[in-house]
């Protein structure tokens, strides 16, 4: 059974069709690379499935069950995670709190709960080893380099049981070594029985660590294949338009 | 030896020494503990108990309010209306008492009007949207007509039947003759670092000012957040206003006048950043107590009062220059 599945998906702001009727699945332990141009309507999707937006037409299940969100936070509350384009941190908090940022640990009783720092530190230290990411908890995130806030934004992820976790863009703008550290990122999240959706434009990421491509033109799927089936040139010509739909 | 990846991970980066050493806040604490030392020695005034008990007791006004503007610093904002805000409050207590309410009363009048202020400051700007600067430059004009109009533009220098009773909390020395502004001060210090360190709430505020998208992606509740810190900051003002005025012993309608900036000065000198996500509640009390170090002094060796704008001018360029200092070092 698939974790979600997307049923006949629109979504319109006023006369802009930003989606229009998409279906698809996503399984456990997959990486689907979400491809398509600016406007295409990738973000509107994601942004419905980590319940930013609410569709317009169309119906989402997990697990088999009907799943209407409201907010982000309720899609969190089902195990949908997001990392978002720009990781969303503070640079001037350490790493540890950046990991915690509004579900912080505390002890005490009542109203006199104060900051766990040491279970904090200790949990991030774990996530971040799970990672295979020398990051250190106690650093500022101000120091650190592309990779390691890649790796403080995805041990986000990892701290309730997430089933999905949506990468908006997360191979932009970093080095070349440290690509190559989160694809390994991405791969140790689907090792572990989550279903990823990877937003990119990077076509050689999708290729080397996606395990489905689903392209987007001006709204519409066209395409949503085994990468396996696929190539570069085909997902190329599908972006822009010279192929109208995927064989 | 090869290195794990489990001990890099575990290591720390920065001990206490090198943490201490690059803040901002330890340098000052260092001038304003040499300004010390070179003045009980230049000057016979300065190190008697008088001139000790006044300082300390003149650095409070500033020191609590500072404080209320270290949160509102550190989530990026800035309230210019303190010192209007603070005048404002006295007039309310001395008002109220005037007419033959009692202390308890007063005071409560008194807080609630600054809880209203800020709530109606933080609201404009959290909820919708105007510029922090603009909001609170708007209330500064406001309180302090407001206070014209509670008291007629008048002095008021009777307090009721309780008239003692507030002498005694601003003017009185209840524990080992230190000042009681001084015992609150303390008091409100200790709870603001608690807060600022180890609750939630001081955490997000943290957030807010470090990248405020950021925060609201998370799920910090961001607006009520603001809110409550222009409450925090104007409640700062309130409480520093009844003090004061149980000190003086008299409200006029020009207390306060100018005080934001010193308040200002103070936590920045103290290594808070106006650009947000830095502050702590050490650095607001250090910084308001070199302010007063230089004040105190200036009179004592004798220089002319016309230069106090210049040397406090200069300690605050001094302060961010050690900052910009470090920062420099850094990005090379």
């Amino acid at each position: 059974m698939p974790v979600l599945e997307l049923a006949n998906i629109s979504k319109h702001f006023g006369a802009i069709q930003a989606v229009n009727d998409v279906s698809f699945t996503l399984e456990a332990g997959q990486v689907v690379g979400l491809m398509g141009d600016n406007g295409a309507g990738k973000s509107t999707l994601v942004k419905m499935i980590a319940g930013n937006f609410r569709p317009s037409h169309g119906a989402m299940r997990m697990d088999g069950r009907e799943l209407v969100l409201h907010k982000p936070a309720e899609a969190r509350q089902h195990g949908i995670e997001i990392v978002h384009q720009d990781l969303a941190l503070c640079n001037n908090l350490t790493a540890a709190a950046n990991v915690y940022l509004g579900r912080e640990l505390r002890r005490g009783i009542g109203p006199f709960r104060i900051l766990d720092y040491g279970a904090m530190y200790k949990r991030a230290g774990q996530l971040f080893a799970e990672l295979k990411s020398e990051t250190r908890p106690r650093d500022l995130v101000k120091q650190m380099s592309g990779g390691q806030r890649q790796a403080v934004a995805i041990a986000r992820t990892m701290l309730s049981q997430a089933k999905i976790v949506l990468m908006d863009e997360p191979t932009a703008a970093i080095s070349v070594r440290q690509v190559a550290e989160v694809l390994n990122l991405i791969r140790h999240l689907r090792d572990q029985g989550i279903a990823v959706v990877l937003i990119s434009h990077r076509m050689p990421d999708v290729f080397d660590v996606a395990d489905r491509v689903i392209v987007m033109r001006r709204g519409r799927k066209v395409a949503d294949k085994d990468i396996a089936a696929s190539s570069p040139e085909e997902v190329t010509g599908l972006i822009t338009g010279a192929i109208e739909q995927a064989a | 030896m090869a290195v794990t990846l489990d001990q890099t991970i575990a290591h720390k980066q920065h001990t206490f020494l090198s943490r201490l050493l690059s803040s901002q806040t330890f340098w000052v604490v260092i001038a304003v503990i040499l300004a010390c030392l070179f003045l009980s020695f230049a000057t016979d005034a300065f190190a008697t108990s008088k001139n000790l008990f006044n300082i300390t007791r003149n650095v409070t006004f500033v020191a609590i309010v500072a404080l209320g503007m270290t949160f509102v610093i550190i989530t990026g904002g800035i309230d210019l209306s303190v010192g209007s805000v603070l005048c404002l409050c006295s007039m309310v207590l001395a008002v109220t008492m005037h007419a033959g309410y009692g202390i308890g009363t007063g005071i409560a009048a008194s807080l609630l009007t600054a809880l209203i202020i800020g709530a109606f400051n933080g609201i404009l700007i959290a909820y919708l949207g105007f510029p922090p600067f603009v909001v609170t430059l708007g209330m500064l004009s406001i309180a302090r007509s407001l206070a014209m109009v509670a008291s007629n533009n008048t002095v008021v220098f009777q307090f009721g039947p309780d008239h003692d009773k507030l002498l005694a909390l601003g003017g009185g020395a209840w524990l080992f003759g230190i000042a009681n502004p001084v015992l609150y001060t303390i008091v409100l210090a200790l709870i603001t670092g608690f807060v600022l360190r180890w609750t939630k709430f001081g955490r997000h505020i943290f957030a807010i000012g470090g990248n405020e998208h950021a925060a609201t992606l998370t799920g910090v509740p961001v607006r009520q957040i603001k809110v409550a810190v222009y409450m925090i900051s104007a409640l700062s003002a309130g409480i520093a206003g009844i003090i004061q005025t149980g000190w003086l012993g008299a409200v006029t309608t020009n207390i306060g006048t100018g005080m934001e900036l010193q308040v200002i000065a103070a936590t920045v000198i103290g290594g808070a950043n106006l650009a947000g996500g830095v502050g702590t509640a050490f650095g607001a009390i250090v910084g308001a107590a070199l302010i007063e170090v230089i004040r105190n002094s200036l009179g004592l060796l004798g220089i002319n009062a016309f230069w106090q704008g210049a040397f406090i001018g200069g300690a605050i360029l001094l302060a961010v220059l050690f900052d910009r200092a470090r920062n420099f070092r850094r990005s090379d």
